[in-house]
């Protein structure tokens, strides 16, 4: 099963490396993973997308809450929460297929971010129906390069019910 | 004036890291020098700082480990950059499967060398993350106390484990003050130590509701020194304990409720008490594969309550019923004040179960040819146990020696038995004598060997001989690699690959070459009195005691067999017609 797991770290060297390490040395793989400072910049947060049967989960988020530097970590898999991903693709562009390639961009709500004679470069931010929506209709004009953040998550807040 | 102040109050980082482990009441570290570390030992040759000079690293690592286990406080040791540092590494990780507090330094080339491949860079950091609980790339002097304090605290909280401190030349060499904070405060670490009551009282209601209860104790209690809770837990509830290779000591091996060790060497009535009981109550013990052996066949009727400092024990290898996370310990202590109930009724209830398990041992109880003409080393054991105190400290090396050890020796005191259960490393055992040696020099400290694993550390009797510490290393010599040899008997039929040790040196004479008394043993009638002679010479010996060659450890539970399948002894048609083969 998918698992989106938060976790807050130390902003310091090497924790990357403690918390891949606790992914690889079980021998599984991390489909994404994004990291960024959070508002005290000495605090980091990391979401990071794995597959595991439950046990392996478990084992794994108990091995990242062992983690000296680690200082908070949640698996939102059960729970309600957004997440977002973003990415750059540039596809290029001929005068036949120009406006098609734009309509559907437009349809996702993307950005134009850069433009030459030849290309366009778009910014599309969504979850990850509205992506791999947006890569499949976009694919058969000719993707020249695709540039994925992987995914930032955070649980919704229940307070309102 | 303010400039003079100012001045004296800077220290250089190398004399910043001294102070910093006074302050953390080490008493000796372990270690071995190298250029990155000139600064280091230059300052604590003038702070008069006990260091002792191993002939190796690995020797360093593993004698901080038992200097650690033997007494229960933090082992210190430490290596120079590159080589220095990667010759711990079998030492850091002996120490991180065992769950013991070792700080390790390792120096490393200057800051901005870093990444360059410098001469003798190594990434220590890197190659010891998954063998370290934590670790520390110093980046400047003054910063040296605070981690210092840390890796400490790190290092024997919760549940312990090693610590590396990776220290550039240029933070040794560099200036700074010394500052040390009041206390430690780690946002990201703070080890659960009380037991949840309400799972605490789930395991009272499991208790009452089993009929065949066994308790099954690990290296936990020792390390968390709650041998007497758990005789107290025990004999209140009259349910009989079985121990792990680590927890031996924990519980008295002289009780008439301990069964043994259980698992792989285990004995029959541990095993069988295991496999046939309704209520598994383990503590401080991880369900390692060498105690379960097949997982899926492991104590099939039973319910498991699992005590254990580390959530991450819990439900790792098998399923748990009642997890309790707390210091064993403290929720042993618990468990022994809430519980209501005498003694009295229990032992009415228990009395058929305790009658069976009873009766396990009596069926098969550990045995070998006492009527043998030869030495066997199951006797050695047994004699080492009548004749040394109650207090000595036996260490282990790997293999054979390590099983007879477990089963013959009777362990009375926690910390009394030093031995590498996770990793299995021989080469351990000496320098781990050393250690706790050096914490308890009045004490008796005796390394069983085997011949193999002896002569991986052996460069350490010139350790000994400097120091003139009493450690004694009774070698089983069976002239084999004898764990191995004794699979390939059972299962490669007897084909020795690579496990004969022919050419063995005279260890009588290596000792003497050394310094070091040596005693040979090549006759039964021998043993009792070179034992005597070993033991009541005030320095080191290596006592050469030459056994039966081909004996074997039993009983045995195959790889994949369930815990009550095991073998009691080598087919005897099968292996006569294969000792006129290898003559
Ligand atoms: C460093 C290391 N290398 C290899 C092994 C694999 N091994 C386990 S037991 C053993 C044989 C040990 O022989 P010896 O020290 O003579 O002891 P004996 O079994 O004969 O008592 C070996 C090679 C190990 N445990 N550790």
């Amino acid at each position: 099963m998918r698992h989106t797991i938060t976790i807050t770290v130390e902003n310091k060297f090497g924790v990357l490396s403690r918390v891949a390490g606790l992914f690889s040395g079980r021998g599984f793989n991390i489909e994404s993973l994004s990291v960024g400072e959070t508002l005290d910049p000495t605090i980091s947060r990391m979401t990071i997308v794995t597959r595991g049967d439950d046990r392996i989960i478990e084992q794994v988020t108990k091995q990242l809450r062992k983690l000296v530097d680690v200082i908070k970590v949640t698996d939102l898999t059960d729970s309600s929460f957004v997440d977002r991903e973003m990415i750059l693709v540039k596809i290029s562009a001929t005068e036949k297929n120009k406006a098609e390639i734009l309509r559907i961009n437009e349809i996702f709500r993307g950005k134009i971010v850069d433009v030459s004679p030849t290309t366009y470069t778009f910014e599309i931010t969504g979850d990850e129906g509205k992506i791999e929506a947006f890569i499949k209709l976009i694919k058969p004009f000719g993707v020249k390069e695709i540039s994925r953040t992987g995914k930032v998550a955070i649980l919704r807040e229940m307070n309102g019910e | 004036m303010q400039q003079i102040r100012r001045v004296t109050m800077q220290m250089s980082g190398a004399e910043i890291l001294v102070k910093a482990l006074q302050e953390e009441g080490v008493e000796v570290i372990f270690g071995y020098p190298g250029g990155v570390l000139l600064d280091f030992y230059d300052a604590l040759f003038r702070a008069g700082m006990r260091h002792i000079l191993t002939r190796h690293e690995q020797a360093a690592a593993h004698a901080a480990d038992g200097y650690a286990r033997a007494s229960g406080k933090v082992g210190v040791c430490m290596a120079t950059s590159g080589p220095g540092a990667t010759n711990l590494v079998t030492g850091i990780a002996t120490a991180h499967m065992d769950s013991v507090p070792v700080v390790a330094f390792t120096g490393q080339v200057p800051s901005h060398m870093i990444g360059g491949d410098a001469f003798q860079e190594a990434d220590i950091i890197g190659i010891t993350r998954p063998i370290t609980k934590h670790s520390y790339l110093a980046t400047s002097p003054g910063e040296l106390p605070k981690i210092v304090q840390e890796a400490f605290h790190i290092a024997s909280t919760g549940r312990p484990g090693p610590v590396v401190i990776d220290l550039p030349k240029d933070v040794l060499q560099g200036k700074g003050k010394y500052h040390r904070p009041d206390k430690v405060e780690i946002r990201g670490y703070k080890p659960k130590t009380e037991g949840h009551p309400g799972q605490i009282k789930r395991v009272l209601s499991e208790i009452m509701k089993a009929k065949r209860p066994v308790i099954y104790a690990g290296g936990g209690v020792v390390i968390s020194g709650a041998g007497g809770e758990l005789v107290a837990f025990a004999e209140k509830n009259m349910i009989p304990v079985t121990n792990t290779l680590l927890g031996l000591g924990g519980f008295p091996g002289n009780h008439p409720l301990f069964l043994g060790m259980l698992g792989m060497h285990g004995t029959y009535q541990a095993n069988m008490t295991i496999h046939e009981s309704d209520l598994i109550i383990a503590i401080g013990a991880r369900f390692d594969d060498r105690v379960t052996g097949a997982v899926a066949k492991f104590a099939p009727s039973a319910r498991v309550v699992h005590i254990d400092v580390d959530p991450s024990a819990i439900s790792k290898n098998i399923v748990v019923h009642v997890p309790v996370v707390g210091d064993v310990r403290g929720v042993l202590k618990e468990l022994n004040k809430i519980q209501k109930g005498e003694k009295a009724v229990w032992k009415e209830i228990r009395s058929k179960w305790l009658d069976r398990v009873r009766a396990w041992g009596e069926e098969r109880p550990l045995s070998y040819d006492r009527k043998s003409s030869l030495i066997k080393p199951q006797y050695v054991i047994e004699k080492l146990s009548e004749l040394a105190p109650d207090d000595a400290i036996i260490t282990t090396e790997v293999g054979q020696n390590q099983m007879w050890v477990a089963q013959y020796y009777k362990f009375v005191k926690p910390r009394t038995l030093l031995s590498s259960g996770g990793l299995g490393t021989m080469g351990y055992g000496f320098p781990a004598a050393m250690g706790a040696q050096f914490a308890f020099p009045k004490r008796v400290v005796v390394d069983v060997a085997g011949d193999g694993s002896i002569q991986m550390n052996i460069q350490e009797l010139a350790t000994v001989a400097q120091h003139n510490i009493p450690v004694k290393i009774v070698i089983l010599n069976n002239c084999f690699l004898g764990m191995v040899r004794q699979w390939q008997e059972l299962f490669y039929d007897a084909r020795y690959s690579q496990t004969c040790l022919s050419s063995n040196p005279d260890f009588v004479k290596v000792a003497e070459a050394y310094g070091v008394k040596g005693i040979r043993i090549s006759d039964k009638a021998e043993v009792e009195a070179g034992l005597k002679e070993a033991l009541a010479h005030p320095g080191p010996v290596v006592v050469d005691c030459q056994i039966d060659r081909e004996e074997g450890v039993y009983p045995m539970v195959p790889a994949g067999a369930a815990s009550s399948e095991m073998i009691f002894g080598p087919d005897r048609k099968k292996k006569e017609s294969k000792l006129k083969a290898v003559k």
